[in-house]
């Protein structure tokens, strides 16, 4: 088991250099430096001055070196000008040179300043992932417990009516994603001019203090299309179970058929959605940007949107590494959970 | 001119009928599934145990009438649509299904053809036993046949603004409208005064142009590298599956984000990643040919070289441009037969490239527990070649899984292209394919719902469609 552990936090410090490296050379191409450096600066300037531009601020150096840099492996950079003044990317406009640290890159916890908020990235990325932390709660508390409802009636008693309308729904709810899902609810309940008026069309207010009525229906939205993949996956496992040998014992045995279901089949029924849901959260990040962007919800789906628009390319890397993190605990925590729900399976 | 209502004349007869099974078909509903939870108990009926009919059986049997009633009524608000005369009198929904007329009937021509013929059609015939898979597979034709017939049935130029028609309501009469001009905005006008119906019908042609495609292109990908993967196994496949997770890794989104900018096709990085990815389906041809037919050498040649020849032209064109600026210009401008403009290619690079570490996933598991088989070492040991054995003997048995995911993943690509289209990426802002659409209705959504609303529910039911056809046909290869 420590081993296997081992082997799989390899692995993810593995992938997320690979992955960070990529972002970074993505946003460091040459076209996207000059939009930095026109946005930055001025928007009407030469391609002289964005060059000179580029070079005061650092961009010009080698990627690797860059990227280096970044990671908080080597030193960062510094410039003397024609002044004699020193610049660098560890020395804070307000510090004296000499009192900058030599190396400022993630490692030493600095992630570095956005471009587009104009603060520091790591307490921002906090305060962002803290509002959509809010978020996803709320979404498993609908989600999860609604899902596997759905899939334990499906599955338990298979080719059924219930079973059967159950199935469509699953189906449906998978095949609206979430921009068409919010229209549709927005104009539904919230909508001005047909609506029913029961909820608010923008979450912006639940930010500070979510109510029912600002924040069901994202709520609903992320969790709508999540649900019915989850659906299906606890009914094609409780249908299995269902035909297994010591289902059919109990039958025998006369044990009533809602004693079967939750004394007997659940638990079995629940190990494959636990994967199943674990393996939700890297989907679930994706309905959040959608959802946050629509009903203006400015949590970390919300910001990276706006990192990746603007080309914030610190903001950017660190919104990748969340992400990247987000997907690949939850990976693990579905394998090592995988075990302990199973004990059949054993990890070398 | 006087504004369409929905149903026209028809409504007054129809509309309360209408309401009134939707009523009832959802009290049924309701009332089957509570009372299914007090089963009754069999008894003996003669000398036999039987069940008697519980209420929740005779629920189902009225769920089932009305729901029979409600799609009889859909019908006649079409078939009366087309028979009535006169815009007025047919409604929004009747000119709608007047305008929808080519589509209805190739639709008819297919069904008919389809189940006369269905036992000689193998698995595509098979469709057509279940119910499920005949409305997916409806539902999915329906859009196809749209896609195809766009330019009969659009009322309107999509990018035509009438003046004094911005965020009209549904069938609003266009005031003064020349001659030969369609009267009406069927379903409105959007915040820039185009014809919301007429954006509908050539989105369709947007998505139906693209996400085939792409689908096939990510599987190509994936079955390429998938079956060697899942039959060598070891290092090729531990390389592999790194690289497909690290994809898999990555939020969607941000992979647009990066990928599919203005700034990021001034480098020309898609037209590269677009070599690279286009090559497979030369590669897999390639290697299919040569693996059945190398036993016969001459034949082999011919029949590769010409694979080779027309597949390479094609795959040149692909890449190549006539465009001075362009990153690859290979082929003279008399020899390469199409350009695809610059944000389409990067819209399909980069689906497939989000698509294929999936479909890669899959083909392997699959090769792994096919590989197996006994067949298999039947052919090993006949001294098959490996790519024949992976070919010829693994992946047609592969097929059931793969044309149901085939299916299925359509549909995601759908919704990849309209999440797309939703943040504004890849196609031009005017563009009238579904996910652009939306995204520009979103702003005024609480006001004016009518211009996304179209889109969104056009989009939902292909997506829904394409996944009833693959429930469909997962069904009916699990029969056999």
């Amino acid at each position: 088991m420590g081993q296997f552990l081992l082997r799989r936090v390899g692995m993810m410090l593995l992938t997320s250099l690979a992955l960070t490296f990529v972002v970074f050379f993505l946003t460091n191409l040459e076209p996207n430096l000059e939009k930095i450096a026109r946005s930055e600066a001025s928007a009407r300037m030469t391609e002289e001055d964005v060059g000179l531009w580029l070079d005061r601020n650092g961009y010009t150096q080698p990627i690797l070196s860059r990227y280096g840099q970044w990671l908080g492996v080597l030193p960062g950079w510094t410039r003397t000008d024609g002044n004699g003044e020193v610049t660098g990317r560890c020395i804070a406009p307000d510090m004296a040179a000499g009192d900058a640290p030599t190396f400022c890159g993630v490692l030493q916890g600095d992630w570095g300043t956005s471009t587009v908020f104009d603060t520091e990235v790591g307490a921002l990325v906090w305060d962002k992932l803290a509002l959509t932390g809010k978020l996803m709660f709320w979404v498993m508390v609908l989600m999860v417990p609604s899902a596997l409802l759905l899939g334990i009636l499906a599955g338990m008693r298979e080719g059924s009516r219930l079973d059967r309308s159950l199935s469509t729904f699953s189906i449906a709810s998978t095949a609206t994603p979430e921009y068409v899902s919010g229209v549709l609810f927005i104009t539904i309940f919230a909508s001005s001019a047909v609506g029913l008026k029961w909820f608010k069309g923008t979450a912006t207010s639940a930010a500070e203090s979510a109510n029912f009525e600002n924040f069901f229906l994202p709520v609903l939205t992320i969790a709508l299309y999540g649900m019915g993949y989850i659906a299906r996956m606890t009914r094609a496992s409780m249908t299995e179970v269902m035909t297994a040998q010591y289902i059919r014992t109990a039958r025998l045995k006369g044990v009533s058929f809602r004693n079967i279901v939750i004394r007997h089949a659940l638990r079995n029924a629940l190990i494959a959605p636990f994967t199943v849901i674990m393996l939700q959260f890297p989907w679930l990040l994706n309905g959040v940007v959608i959802v946050e962007t629509l009903f203006n919800y400015k949590g970390f789906g919300w910001t990276l949107v706006q990192a990746a628009g603007n080309n914030d390319i610190e903001l950017l890397l660190a919104c990748s590494v969340v992400a990247v993190f987000v997907v690949l605990v939850t990976q693990l925590i579905s394998d090592v959970g995988y075990v302990f729900l199973n004990p059949r399976i054993r990890i070398a | 001119m006087e504004n369409l209502t929905w149903t026209g004349s028809l409504g007054p007869l129809l509309n309360p009928l209408f309401l009134l099974a939707w009523a009832a078909f959802a009290v049924a509903v309701l009332a089957q599934i509570l009372l299914s939870f007090v089963s009754g108990n069999p008894q003996m009926q003669g000398n036999a145990l039987a069940m008697r009919k519980s209420p929740a059986d005779w629920a189902g049997l009225a769920a089932r009438a009305m729901f029979g009633l409600i799609v009889l009524v859909t019908l006649g608000y079409l078939v009366g649509g087309l028979l009535l005369p006169g815009p007025e009198a047919k409604g929004i929904i009747g000119t709608i299904s007047t305008r929808l007329l080519p589509v209805w009937i190739s639709l008819a021509v297919l069904f008919a053809l389809s189940i006369t013929f269905k036992r000689r059609l193998g698995l595509y015939g098979k469709l057509f036993d279940s119910t499920i898979g005949m409305v997916g597979f409806g539902i999915v034709m329906f859009w196809v046949f749209t896609a195809f017939y766009a330019d009969m049935i659009a009322t309107h130029d999509p990018l035509t603004q009438l003046s004094g028609m911005k965020n009209k309501v549904p069938g609003t009469a266009i005031s003064g409208a020349d001659d030969g001009v369609f009267g009406y905005y069927l379903l409105g006008g959007d915040n820039l005064a185009r014809d919301v119906f007429s954006r509908m019908i050539l989105g369709a042609w947007e998505v139906i142009k693209i996400a085939p495609f792409a689908t096939v292109f990510a599987f190509m990908v994936g079955i390429t590298l998938g079956v060697p993967a899942g039959y060598y196994a070891g290092t090729l496949d531990t390389i592999l599956s790194f690289l497909a997770n690290l994809i898999l890794a990555f939020p969607v989104i941000l992979l647009f984000y990066l990928l599919v900018t203005p700034e990021i096709v001034d480098t020309g990085l898609p037209t590269y990643m677009a070599m690279v990815l286009f090559i497979f389906p030369l590669i897999f041809g390639t290697v299919l040919l040569n693996s059945r037919y190398h036993t016969q050498p001459k034949f082999r040649n011919g029949i590769v070289a010409a694979f080779l020849a027309v597949g390479g032209l094609l795959y040149l064109s692909l890449i190549s441009s006539n465009d001075p600026n362009a990153m690859i210009r290979i082929l003279p401008g008399w020899l390469d037969l199409f350009d695809v403009p610059g944000n389409i290619l990067v819209v399909f690079v980069s689906v497939v490239f989000v698509n294929s570490p999936t479909v890669f996933r899959i083909v392997r598991g699959i090769v792994l527990d096919i590989r197996t088989r006994d067949y298999v070492a039947a052919a090993q040991t006949r001294g098959e070649g490996a790519w024949y054995v992976m070919l010829w003997e693994i992946l047609p048995n592969a097929r059931g899984p793969l044309i149901v995911d085939f299916c299925l993943r359509i549909g995601y690509t759908t919704i990849l292209l309209g999440t797309l289209g939703f943040f504004g990426l890849g196609l031009s802002p005017e563009s009238p394919d579904w996910g652009t659409t939306i995204n520009d209705g979103r702003r005024l959504l609480s006001i004016y719902p009518h211009p996304a609303l179209a889109p969104a529910l056009s989009l939902m039911s292909l997506v829904l469609g394409l996944n009833l056809l693959a429930d469909g046909l997962r069904e009916e290869s699990l029969r056999d």
